[in-house]
């Protein structure tokens, strides 16, 4: 036998375990600041610390893993919401203090995190989440303890939780619109790609019916798995297919694998233009503006506009974490869901989620990229929806824009051509 | 010239005074640390399975996050119908569905479910352990070919999201045989159902490798030609205690989503099934003590490095592993045998520590 | 016609990639028999090279000269991957010869590190490599246009390939390494000094992973988390091939890139990674031991 066991020392290491738990547990309230941090945000390690003049409240990104590359930025525009908000005398008088979470790219840490949040910290609101399936897995816990998430990224609609505030583009303020221009700008033959997930096939789905609708071709459908980085094969698709547009519903990494390839393929902007609508301004420094100069994007915000608001939000922003780093539609999003959030409190006059829910009916921001209200009925927010066409240093341009904020309707009730989609979610409820 | 042992000191003792500490415990913690150590929990199952197959038969699988996945989908798949009270799950729906595929309805019955949460992961492991052991792919091949199953099966999961809720997975896991899985109660049921399956997954696994399969196990390992050139089917072997690791694997899936109520291809990827087997490597291979502790420690301390350090921890973490990896190679176990022997001191005999090739 | 020709150099093109990141992997594990999994970081590093040799570039030397950038990254992203490489060898590799499961694990360990050391210098976010201006656009070549990048990698992988015969066949040094790894305490004996060997090997195969990563962004992101993509992928191309047999890794090499683009274009992407996991299952049921395999008496 190679190896007997060891024996009395054995329960040394037991001893060892125990004394590890007990020595994080403590650990754990010495409070650290996270480097990149604004300095005058105290982070709040335990809700213990907190005294009666402060208020807690959850931010639960992906600071590890794949998702870190685009959540860490949301955290950042959050606390910088969270600064203002506490420079000009906090939340009902007290002063909020964000307790920071990693999510770590895995969907049941969310819902674990965002758990130990609302139990042990006993946060009244969690600013969180960027895929759909992180916001899933958090929205059984929220609604288990009657919580709330504030949620700052588009996404494919179809849910609307009490416990849920939507504050990215709903289809029909970003996805709808988009196509609607495509075929009245660009032509009829539409090719879809999408990363193998929810979003993009949910998202497909309304697109068909609705291009269906309007007299226009679905040429072809194609899907890739979510790290795929070679997109030769799908490339020798599109030649055959020869599309008048793209409508790209791809995720992260295989963005800039797509966009380069097409590239190097010779297929240009002018030729077929691609519209994208998980590319912001982040992703494009990540491609490289060159490689994709003249494609298109469909958001809610650019970096790029004019407006009073904007340009001082750009320039916080980049006081605060560098003049190199850039902003775009979830950012922006994270950044005034907070406000949104401060305003609903004030207006409730308590943090109680129920009071607060129905404060928030109606409550206005003037946000970076325009005027933005909550649609207290659904939880989302109305937006401007706009279409931006990328230029050679990286920032968007914008091409169209609608006249007035879009009012949220995530279940396409209001398009003849999606009665059959939303007919399924509400025959459910 | 042995010492006479203890009660308290042998694997079976110091395993003893485990549980009853983890029983007390609830007592002391609050619902949501409770039913993070039940989680936990879950974790040592899979790892005294796993431990079975690396530490003591030799054979690394980086494959083990699919087991545990099928043990957790195939029980989420049948919470979801139970909460759904038969009705279409939203993402069937969305994708155009209009009836339960007939592999779900299969797993409406809650006997069927429970016991293919256990029973698909060893079919798995036993067709692909025919498939490679016959051939005497070995080794590092055979761990390789494990993590290439773990990608291919998660791209598969993902794909398929009419059946598998796609990268989403199943979440909003409610009510199973009627008990709300939310409610502290039912968790706290659950939370000793997982501390008595483990119990009984220790001892039954130390009476294992003290038998005489378990013998012939350590000969694989240490010596696998030899055997074989005695006349033994190794492959038999291999396959059979692949199979069995992977079933419990499956069993500690099933126990997991329960507490977790939500299951997503992310937990079942290649990371995750990494980071298992470092949890035995951790806490002392072959040991089976180890394991139990290795999956504790390394949970409990992500958990808590996480949260306090968000930005570093997976530097603690790597370096952690490095270090482990070098100087422990017996896992924090060797702790305990470098103190047994310092206390022992004069004592000339010593049957303890021996060193191995692992 | 033209479509099958085109898929064709489209699967030829795949299995270059493949072997490019596989090359490196049949020194490391082929040869040595140490399980890198920091290999995917070691290729980060190569691209995020190439990234600051760009920087520099567009900082301190006039417009004109800026593709040429490309020409320094690649032995800058060999020297700096091989210095890393050659700096886990001393620091943890160089313990655990002999124990290939535990240097699988240690080097996950390090290449955690790795990641996050990358997302503390560079951020979290990708960054991205303008491609040189010479290997933008497409080439004629009879009717097929082909994309100029993919031409140019071709060939860089053939060089390194030639390359590689050459050193370990013909030159001193590379017979030398050669001899320590197929039997260390003969070679020894002669007066070799192994544990020099050893860390020179270790060194050359991550300067490869280096290059590769390079190369990588020309077609690809680059991020912390570039190389967890591409790892898998690489070891079993090494598996394959037959472990030891730089032959063999270019043969499977091409073969897995050849039948992934088939499986794709005929189902579609996700559908085509599941058959070719099916596909190597099978072909190591007709060989064991990979595409080929050194004869040996010796049975461990």
């Amino acid at each position: 036998m190679c190896f007997t066991p060891s024996n009395k020392a054995l329960s040394f290491v037991f001893i060892c375990f125990l004394f590890t738990l007990a020595a994080c547990q403590d650990g754990s309230s010495d409070s650290v600041e996270a480097e990149d941090t604004p300095a005058d945000v105290q982070e709040a390690e335990d809700a213990e610390d907190l005294d009666e003049e402060q208020i807690p409240v959850g931010i639960l990104h992906s600071l590890s893993g794949t998702m870190a590359m685009s959540e860490t930025s949301v955290r950042d525009s959050e606390l910088l919401a969270i600064e203002e908000i506490n420079d000009n005398g906090g939340v009902l008088g007290k002063e909020l203090v964000p307790i920071i979470e990693d999510g770590a790219s895995d969907w049941p840490t969310f819902a674990e995190r965002a758990d130990k949040l609302l139990q042990e910290d006993e946060v009244p609101v969690i600013f969180g989440g960027w895929t759909s399936a992180s916001r899933k897995a958090m929205q059984p816990v929220v609604e288990g303890h009657n919580g709330l998430l504030f949620y700052p990224v588009q996404y494919e609609g179809m849910e609307a939780s009490p416990n849920i505030f939507y504050n990215g583009a709903a289809p029909n303020q970003q996805i709808t619109p988009a196509i609607d221009w495509l075929m009245e700008e660009k032509g009829d033959d539409i090719f879809l790609i999408g990363s193998d997930y929810v979003f993009p096939r949910i998202a497909n789905q309304a697109v068909n019916e609705q291009v269906e609708d309007a007299g226009g071709t679905i040429v072809e459908e194609q899907y890739t798995p979510l790290d795929h980085t070679d997109y030769n094969t799908i490339i020798a698709r599109i030649r055959e297919a020869d599309p008048d547009v793209i409508f790209n519903t791809l995720n992260g990494d295989s963005n800039v694998a797509f966009f380069k390839q097409l590239y190097d393929a010779g297929i240009t902007a002018d030729e077929i233009p691609v519209l994208s609508v998980s590319v912001a301004e982040e992703e494009v420094q990540g491609i490289g503006s060159e490689v994709i100069e003249g494609h298109y994007a469909s958001w809610n915000y650019y970096q790029s506009l004019g407006t009073d608001e904007n340009i001082e939000f750009v320039e916080r922003f980049q006081e605060t974490y560098g003049e190199d780093r850039v902003v775009g539609d979830p950012i922006e999003a994270g950044y005034f869901m907070v406000h949104l959030w401060a305003k609903a409190v004030e207006e409730a006059g308590t943090t109680d989620t129920d009071e607060v829910r129905k404060a928030a009916d109606g409550i206005e921001f003037a946000a970076p990229g325009g005027p933005v209200e909550i649609n207290g009925e659904n939880q989302h927010v109305s937006k401007t929806v706009r279409i931006g066409e990328v230029q050679e240093d990286g920032q968007f341009e914008q091409v169209w824009k609608s006249d007035e904020p879009v009012e949220p309707d995530p279940f396409l009730e209001e398009y003849d051509w999606a009665s059959g989609l939303s007919e399924i979610v509400t025959d459910e409820d | 010239m042995h010492e006479r042992q203890s009660f308290f000191t042998t694997k079976q003792g110091v395993f003893t005074i485990l549980i009853v500490i983890l029983a007390i415990l609830p007592l002391l913690m609050s619902d949501f640390q409770t039913n993070l150590l039940g989680r936990f929990l879950a974790f040592a199952i899979l790892a005294v399975g796993l431990d079975l197959l690396w530490g003591y038969t030799g054979v690394l699988s980086l494959g083990h996050g699919i087991f545990f996945g099928f043990g957790a989908y195939i029980t989420a798949i049948y919470i979801t119908i139970e909460s759904s009270g038969g009705g279409l799950p939203d993402f069937m729906m969305w994708s155009g569905m209009t009836e339960l595929p007939w592999l779900w309805q299969l797993l409406s019955n809650p006997v069927a479910a429970l016991s293919l949460a256990i029973l698909v992961p060893m079919f798995v492991a036993t067709l692909l352990g025919f498939f490679t052991f016959r051939n005497r792919i070995k080794g590092v091949y055979f761990t390789i070919l494990t993590q290439a199953l773990v990608l291919t099966m998660v791209t598969l999961i993902i794909s398929q999201q009419q059946y598998t809720g796609g990268s989403d997975g199943l979440t909003n896991l409610q009510t199973i045989f009627g008990f709300s899985l939310s409610s502290p109660q039912t968790q706290l049921v659950l939370y000793f159902l997982t501390l008595i399956v483990l119990t009984v997954v220790f001892f039954s696994s130390l009476r294992l490798v003290n038998s005489r399969f378990g013998k012939v196990m350590v000969a694989i390992r240490d010596g696998e030609n030899r055997l074989r050139f005695s006349g033994y089917n190794t492959a038999h072997f291999k396959t059979v205690v692949f199979t069995l690791s992977a079933g419990l694997a499956g069993l500690s899936g099933m126990l997991f989503v329960m507490q977790i109520g939500i299951v997503t291809p992310t937990m079942i990827d290649i990371i995750p099934s990494i980071e298992m087997a470092l949890w035995v490597a951790i806490g002392g291979r072959g040991t089976l003590l180890g394991p139990v502790f290795g999956a504790l420690l390394a949970n409990t301390g992500s958990t808590y490095f996480s949260e306090s350090f968000p930005e570093v921890w997976t530097y603690l973490m790597g370096l952690a592993f490095i270090i482990v990896i070098i100087y422990l190679p017996k896992g924090l176990m060797t702790i305990g045998d470098k103190l047994t022997k310092k206390r022992r001191g004069s004592h000339a005999n010593q049957s303890a520590g021996k060193p191995t090739k692992l | 016609m033209e479509a099958i020709l085109l898929q064709l150099f489209n699967g030829l093109s795949l299995g270059s990639i493949l072997l490019l990141i596989a090359l490196g992997l049949a020194i490391t594990f082929g040869l040595m028999n140490v399980i890198n999994m920091a290999h995917g970081e070691l290729i980060m590093i190569g691209a995020y090279a190439a990234y600051v040799v760009q920087l520099l570039f567009l900082t301190y030397l006039p417009e004109g000269m800026f593709s040429w950038y490309f020409i320094f990254a690649l032995p800058a992203s060999f020297l700096l991957a091989a210095f890393f490489g050659w700096l886990l060898e001393l620091s943890v590799i160089r313990h655990l010869y002999g124990r290939p499961l535990d240097s699988l694990l240690a080097t996950f360990g390090a290449g955690l590190i790795l990641q996050q050391l990358a997302r503390t210098i560079f951020g979290a976010p990708n960054v991205g490599v303008q491609s040189p201006t010479f290997l933008a656009g497409t080439i004629e070549i009879f009717t097929l246009s082909i994309p100029a990048s993919r031409l140019f990698i071709l060939l860089l992988v053939a060089a390194c390939v030639g390359f590689m015969f050459y050193y370990f066949y013909k030159t001193k040094s590379g017979m030398r390494i050669r001899a320590v790894m197929q039997n260390r305490k003969m070679a020894s004996s002669l007066g070799i000094n192994t544990r020099r060997v050893d860390s020179t090997t270790f060194a050359i195969g991550a300067g490869f992973a280096g290059v590769a990563g390079t190369v990588l962004t020309l077609i690809g992101p680059i991020g912390p988390t570039l190389g967890t993509a591409y790892i898998v992928d690489a070891f079993m191309v090494v598996v394959v091939g037959g472990v030891g047999m730089l032959i063999g890794t270019v043969a499977s090499a091409l073969g897995i890139g050849m039948f992934n683009t088939i499986f794709e274009y005929v189902t579609n992407a996700s559908m085509g990674r599941v058959l070719v996991f099916i596909l190597i299952i099978l072909v190591l049921q007709w060989r064991p031991n990979g595409l080929f395999h050194l004869r040996t008496r010796s049975l461990d």
